[in-house]
């Protein structure tokens, strides 16, 4: 051992090799992550002041503009009839919406986890269709298929049905938009379980109702309920799709979102923050509702990376 | 009761070649089957379709007298274990086993009591009693494994269809279970067809043994049998250790090159039936370091300590290949030293049909 080295790891006569080790140690860096502390800090400020601005620093603007006016104020623009008609259409639309894609996505993703049969990747692919067109472009499709001038227009007309500018268009565009939350969630997990236990259950005599009831249905549980939250948040938050359908009629076909839109294109802003209050509290549950799912069940959701 | 499956043809689509080509399988009443054989050779594929998993394209089903080709998996009573036990996670040990009770009609469903009684029953049986409360999370792979057993006894099946029953569980359980298991056989008597790849397994455990191949059955036989008389090449290297050796049949005897190994007249063969082959021998039908009829010099090529014996390898005259021959301790063997090898048996296989014309030459 030289005097160099010990001179060099700073520490008192001992093995060269604890010199090293030592140093990592008082500077508490394992040696595969092993940035300086300064680049440690520049890289945490950055996030926070990140996340501060782009996220934390709106949801706060949210509050307090609604509540720039006083409280009565924000109350009024809450009970005011055309904002009251409108969450109520947000919550029928999400109301018909959301049960519609857990049937949906139940039927989807049993087909596709359970069962081997041609065009399955077709299907699947077809699923996240709604996740790769744009909303604009969803509600456009509906107005062409069922609007005025479009394919079914006229026999709809001559039978005296509202689909566009109604609200069985809204919730058409709704449903296309949500539909592939729960049956994503659900195709991972169900793909993921195989059908070994279905197979058990109907090689011990129950049918394949109780086998779906008994067996698969508790099996997928925390993972239907965890795309039901996303779907129904996307379901009530949803802007550009309805938007196309709607016809934005006051009172009559205006979603929360859409209410929020017109407030604030005529000046209203506290009563536009108001309603988004509203809208920015639901993603808010929805966040900790989620949170709490997968923090307890995390075993009981997919593996695969969440990208929503 | 007596299974049958007969003529089974089944393809999945995709694959290149049928799972199962024409199998046929009788398995006796009270009988313990194995089913043995390599990955892809078509056990698991059979044994889901007797259970009424999967249909066949073609062949019938018989439980007893009765056609079961028909019946959906429900209506056939069969007790069926999944390798991976698929036990119900979010159920009790108690309440998985009296799931097939439970689910039952009403008009043939137990009382609740009834259910638990027979449950706590079986727990008794697969020596569990005490564990009915837990979850399956909190049970050791070798525990889960005995509630899917009992799971499947509940529903009092007509036959117990086991696949690969103990092939994710460490060789310590295993063998502790294969023991168990045997008892349990004979203390229940329910005819049962279980899946393996593993031959210690299936010789130890079936009163007979199928080996598949290649989605067609080379052998059914005892245990005895399928060792002692392999019926085919494949059965011969798939079972017990031994060295292939390339020969020739010349009139009823077997020749290395031109010299005559001194087997014993093969029997079950037309002296007429000559030809190249391949002659299989078990490590410990060779005789080293002793003249006699027939014997060859043989290279000694390694000599390594295998558990009680020892292990050499030599090289024969002719072509060189290499054969594994158990030796004595009293044999004094040196690497690259030429001993004298003698053949007490072996088993000669024709190249034309590997499958057909089996050749025992017996010692």
């Amino acid at each position: 051992m030289s005097e160099a080295a010990t001179g060099w790891a700073g520490a008192p006569a001992e093995s060269i090799w604890s010199g090293p080790e030592k140093k990592a140690a008082r500077r508490s860096r394992s040696p595969v992550t092993g940035e300086s502390d300064l680049l440690k800090a520049v890289l945490i400020g950055v996030t926070v002041v990140f996340l501060s601005l782009f996220l934390i620093l709106p949801l706060a603007i949210v509050f307090t503009e609604a509540f720039s006016k006083g409280v009565a104020a924000y109350w009024g623009a809450l009970i005011s009839p055309d904002a009251r008609s409108a969450i109520g259409l947000t919550l029928t639309v999400a109301a018909i919406a959301v049960p519609a894609n857990i049937m949906f996505g139940l039927a989807a993703a049993w087909a596709i986890a359970k069962f081997h049969f041609p065009g399955k990747s077709f299907l699947i692919t077809l699923i996240d269709l709604p996740f790769s067109v744009s909303p604009v472009v969803a509600g456009l499709m509906f107005v062409l298929l069922f609007g005025a001038h479009g394919l079914l227009g006229p026999w709809l007309k001559a039978h005296d049905l509202e689909i566009i500018f109604a609200v069985p268009g809204i919730v058409l565009a709704t449903i296309f938009v949500t539909f592939p939350f729960v049956a994503r969630e659900l195709i991972a997990l169900m793909e993921d379980q195989g059908t070994g236990d279905e197979e058990t259950a109907l090689s011990l005599g129950a049918s394949g109702f109780s086998t779906f009831m008994r067996v698969t249905l508790p099996n997928i549980k925390w993972a239907l309920l965890y795309g039901v939250l996303l779907c129904n948040a996307r379901a009530m938050g949803e802007f550009g799709a309805v938007s196309v359908v709607s016809g934005h009629i006051r009172g009559k076909t205006n979603t929360m979102p859409l209410h929020v839109e017109i407030l604030y294109n005529e000046y209203n802003t506290a009563a536009a923050f108001a309603v988004a209050s509203l809208l920015a509290l639901l993603a808010l549950i929805t966040l900790v509702l989620k949170t709490l799912l997968e923090t307890r069940f995390n075993d009981a959701l997919p593996g695969k990376a969440r990208g929503h | 009761m007596q299974i049958r499956a007969q003529d089974i043809v089944k393809s999945f689509p995709g694959a290149r070649r049928a799972a199962l080509e024409g199998v046929s399988l009788n398995v006796g009443s009270g009988e313990l089957v194995a089913l043995l054989g390599p990955s892809g050779g078509g056990k698991t594929t059979l044994l889901r379709i007797i259970a009424g998993l999967d249909l066949p394209d073609s062949g019938k089903v018989f439980f007893g007298d009765e056609d079961a080709s028909e019946k959906s998996v429900q209506d056939r009573r069969v007790g069926f274990v999944f390798q991976n036990y698929a036990l119900f996670k979010h159920l009790t040990v108690e309440d998985n086993v009296g799931f097939g009770l439970d689910v039952r009609n009403r008009a043939q469903r137990p009382p609740k009591a009834e259910i638990r009684r027979r449950a706590h029953e079986l727990l008794d049986l697969v020596q569990l009693s005490g564990l009915e409360k837990r979850r399956p999370s909190q049970l050791s792979g070798g525990q889960r494994q005995r509630v899917a057993l009992a799971r499947a006894l509940a529903v009092e099946p007509r036959v117990l269809l086991l696949d690969e029953p103990f092939g994710a569980l460490d060789a310590k359980v295993r063998r502790e279970l294969r023991s168990w298991l045997r008892e349990l056989h004979t203390r229940t008597g329910h005819t049962t067809i279980f899946v393996t790849h593993d031959q210690d397994e299936a010789l130890e455990l079936a009163d007979r043994v199928a080996v598949l191949n290649g989605g067609h059955i080379e052998q059914i036989g005892t245990p005895d049998e399928i060792y002692d008389h392999p019926a085919t090449a494949f059965v011969h290297e798939f079972i017990g250790e031994s060295s292939a050796i390339s020969a020739q049949l010349r009139e009823g005897e077997v020749f290395l090159g031109d010299h005559r190994l001194d087997l014993p007249k093969a029997n079950r063969l037309a002296t007429s039936n000559n030809g190249e082959g391949r002659l299989f021998v078990r490590p410990q039908d060779i005789l080293i370091g002793e003249e006699g009829p027939g014997a060859l010099q043989a290279e000694v090529l390694s000599v390594r300590r295998s558990g009680p014996t020892r292990r050499a390898e030599i090289a024969l005259p002719y072509d060189r290949s290499s054969v594994e021959v158990d030796a004595p301790a009293s044999v004094a063997l040196q690497p690259g030293a030429f001993v004298p090898v003698r053949f007490l048996r072996g088993a000669f296989f024709l190249k034309a049909d590997a499958a057909g014309a089996a050749v025992h030459a017996r010692g």
